[in-house]
């Protein structure tokens, strides 16, 4: 604006320099605030590898463990099987066992029955979590519903299986682990 | 510890363009100022009137006004009105003010930056308005925004988050201006720990601004594509977590509550050595506590969700983290006693507002002390007893902050002395009213009242209507405040230079009002 070019002209002396300085301090500023956004996205890899790292989050493994069985008849852990249905999203699902007592080291499987409620085709993804979080990498599963997402035709019912065991070096202090699904509707995109 | 009073060139003078043309093309820093601070007075009347919607609907048990839709949406419309277009604009509008003035700088370094992140707010609140009158209505899943309820509200969901992103674009221009102006164009003589409080502290909030808004940009960025472009940043389905909103959020919100409040705490380090008539106690203590509260705002975010689940170490740290605030925090209002200590004391309203600020802003502080230790958070947690506490830091805290300011500057501003016994109505008014409106909230939250509900238990009804009749002679009282303010730019007794008998720094060797262009030749501090 012209008052404030000729303020500078007129009165104070400013220097070329520091009109760069000042340039160099702004363009620095914006470098920052660049840095700070895609800090923001940082956040969410730094999430998930702080909560892999202190197990905390109760998250299972995403994908087949491979797992060589060794069990130990002398203990034994029990573990509740639990499931939630997210958000109204008419489905009905329920694990057919509630309560298993099992020895680390050892396979077990058991299953969870799902109906779409709804009279249109839709597909489904679980979400595992388990309580105490800490146990979450002991419980290692080598077949699972909640590795791929489940299609599920008009009012169809599924059986659907969950392969795990126990990993032996599971802490003394842990007697009970609770396995609990949500099901989700995933959108037809 | 300054020189020269100022100095005229009046043949180089030019005065403010005509009509709207001086206001569109602003780049003066006191137009500028001047725009943000009628800008933020105007927001602080719309979020008031949302207020005003809670507090009516909260007078009695059952639902009376609105439906609980709109109830949900006016709590969370209040809070962003008040906070982006209330709180956080008046304080830019008074560094845009005063800065130039308490360095000796002739104008803000980036005066047509300065124009642009003032006119983008308009925008910004207009856009945010008319999610009002949409499909689905306003946001009303809290300020908040937390996911996967943010992402039900209906059309207004994409308006929003862009009027977030202009709100924080805004203050991220008007940061980097602020660093710019004070880091380059400071008079000689005038070095860092020469600076007046109010600059210092509005230093550390503008790189607190240019650290965390960002982040919120990036959060706000990822609901969106969570929303339209089938990203899962935040949807367990796809593998996200809606928890981890909660902490990238709160990286943001903590730091943004210091934003709020740090500007005040420089505004009350100016008036309080004026009116004791001494020296502020303990400068540089003030300037190391202010930028260790900055530090440690980065450290405690999680205070704010220790009832998601947390292990007990991550609890404890941040609970400790929190508590360590009230370390620096202590000092501060330490000296801010200390500079009282044996004044030859006055109370003109700035002043008055700055003692009331120094009380009432402890009282927030402490209910904030009683919130960081876990156990006690867990039941505290989304109770009005929260409600309580960041109020009594808002409002008697950074709202008092900007009003005092307002008033102690403004003879400078106008060149006319404002309307003393109407102001010291205006302080009595609100702060008894203040204190009835949000005290009894405190009782109600440890009683267990939550929050963000528009009906609640018959136990609950006495404080409630005793809340509700403080909050509308808060507001109506706040009438007042324009009106005097109004006053004031019309007429009345001339101020002098100095305005107030303790007045100290470079602001007050200009004439008043301040001429449109101060300090073309730098002030030589000694």
């Amino acid at each position: 604006m012209r008052a404030t070019s000729s303020t500078y002209s007129s009165g104070r002396a400013v220097s070329d320099n520091s009109y760069r300085q000042r340039g160099h301090l702004t363009l620095s500023l914006v470098a920052l605030i660049a840095v700070m956004f895609g800090f923001g996205y940082a956040l969410v890899p730094l999430y998930d590898v702080l909560c892999e790292i202190t197990g905390l989050n109760g998250k299972t493994a995403s994908t087949a463990a491979t797992v060589i069985e060794k069990p130990d008849p002398d203990r034994e852990v029990a573990v509740e099987f639990m499931s939630t249905v997210n958000a109204n999203g008419a489905w009905s699902f329920e694990p057919v066992t509630t309560r298993l007592t099992v020895n680390p080291g050892k396979l077990y499987t058991v299953s969870y029955t799902a109906r779409n409620e709804l009279k249109e085709n839709r597909v489904a993804q679980a979400v595992p979590s388990v309580a105490p979080g800490t146990a979450a990498k002991y419980l290692l599963k080598t077949e699972c519903f909640c590795f791929t997402e489940q299609a599920f035709l008009a009012s169809e019912e599924k059986q659907m299986p969950v392969t795990f065991i126990v990993d032996p070096e599971l802490p003394a202090h842990v007697d009970t682990i609770t396995l609990s699904y949500t099901i989700f509707t995933k959108n037809k995109l | 510890m300054t020189s020269h009073a100022a100095e005229h060139h009046d043949e180089h003078h030019h005065g403010p363009e005509k009509g709207l043309k001086r206001w569109l093309f602003a780049t003066n820093h006191k137009d500028i100022g001047t725009m943000y601070l009628v800008f933020a007075l105007a927001m602080f009347f719309v979020g008031g009137a949302m207020a005003f919607v809670i507090r009516a609907e909260l007078f009695q048990p059952g639902l009376q006004f609105v439906d609980p839709g709109f109830f949900n949406q006016m709590t969370t419309m209040h809070a962003l009105f008040m906070i982006f277009g209330g709180v956080m604009p008046a304080f830019v509008g008074l560094a845009n003010w005063m800065i130039p003035l308490q360095v000796g700088a002739p104008d803000m370094a980036l005066p047509r930056m300065n124009n642009w992140s003032f006119w983008i707010l308009p925008f910004a609140f207009t856009m945010l308005f008319s999610t009002l009158f949409m499909d689905g209505g306003a946001p009303a899943g809290g300020w908040t925004l937390y996911p996967p309820l943010v992402l039900q509200t209906g059309n207004a969901f994409p308006f929003v988050i862009l009027s977030v992103h202009m709100m924080g674009i805004s203050s991220i221009m008007g940061s980097i201006n602020v660093i710019v102006t004070i880091m380059n164009m400071r008079a000689p003589g005038m070095t860092m720990l020469k600076m007046p409080l109010f600059t210092w502290t509005w230093l550390i909030t503008a790189y607190l601004l240019i650290l965390a808004m960002p982040v919120l940009a990036a959060a706000v960025t990822m609901l969106l594509t969570d929303h339209y472009a089938a990203t899962s940043f935040f949807n367990a389905a796809g593998g996200g977590d809606p928890v981890m909103f909660q902490h990238i959020f709160w990286f943001f919100g903590h730091p943004e509550v210091y934003i709020m409040i740090l500007p005040a705490f420089g505004v009350i380090s100016e008036i309080i050595p004026t009116f004791a008539r001494k020296k502020l106690f303990g400068y540089s203590a003030m300037v190391y506590a202010t930028a260790s509260i900055a530090f440690l705002s980065f450290i405690v975010w999680a205070h704010h969700m220790f009832t998601v689940g947390m292990p007990l170490s991550g609890e404890l740290f941040f609970m400790f983290a929190t508590m360590l605030i009230a370390v620096p925090t202590g000092v501060k209002v330490f000296n801010w006693v200390s500079t009282m200590w044996r004044g030859s004391m006055t109370f003109e309203t700035p002043m008055l507002f700055a003692v009331a600020f120094v009380f009432l802003f402890t009282i927030g502080g402490f209910s904030g002390l009683m919130l960081a230790i876990v156990p006690a958070d867990f039941q505290y947690h989304d109770t009005y007893f929260v409600v309580a506490h960041f109020h009594y830091v808002l409002v008697p805290g950074a709202v008092f902050g900007i009003m005092a300011g307002v008033y102690y500057w403004l003879p400078k501003w106008s060149g006319n002395m404002y309307n003393e016994k109407l102001g010291k109505l205006h302080f009595w008014l609100s702060t008894i009213f203040v204190n009835v409106t949000f005290f009894p909230q405190h009782f109600l939250g440890l009683a267990g009242m939550p929050r963000r509900i528009p009906d609640y238990a018959t136990q609950f009804a006495d404080f409630n209507l005793i809340s509700s009749i403080g909050a509308f002679v808060f507001g109506l009282s706040q009438l007042l405040f324009v009106y005097i303010i109004w006053q004031c730019v019309r007429g009345g007794t001339k101020a002098t230079d100095e305005v107030w008998e303790g007045s100290h720094g470079l602001e007050w060797t200009l004439p008043s009002p301040a001429p449109y262009h101060s300090f073309e030749l730098p002030p030589t501090v000694r």
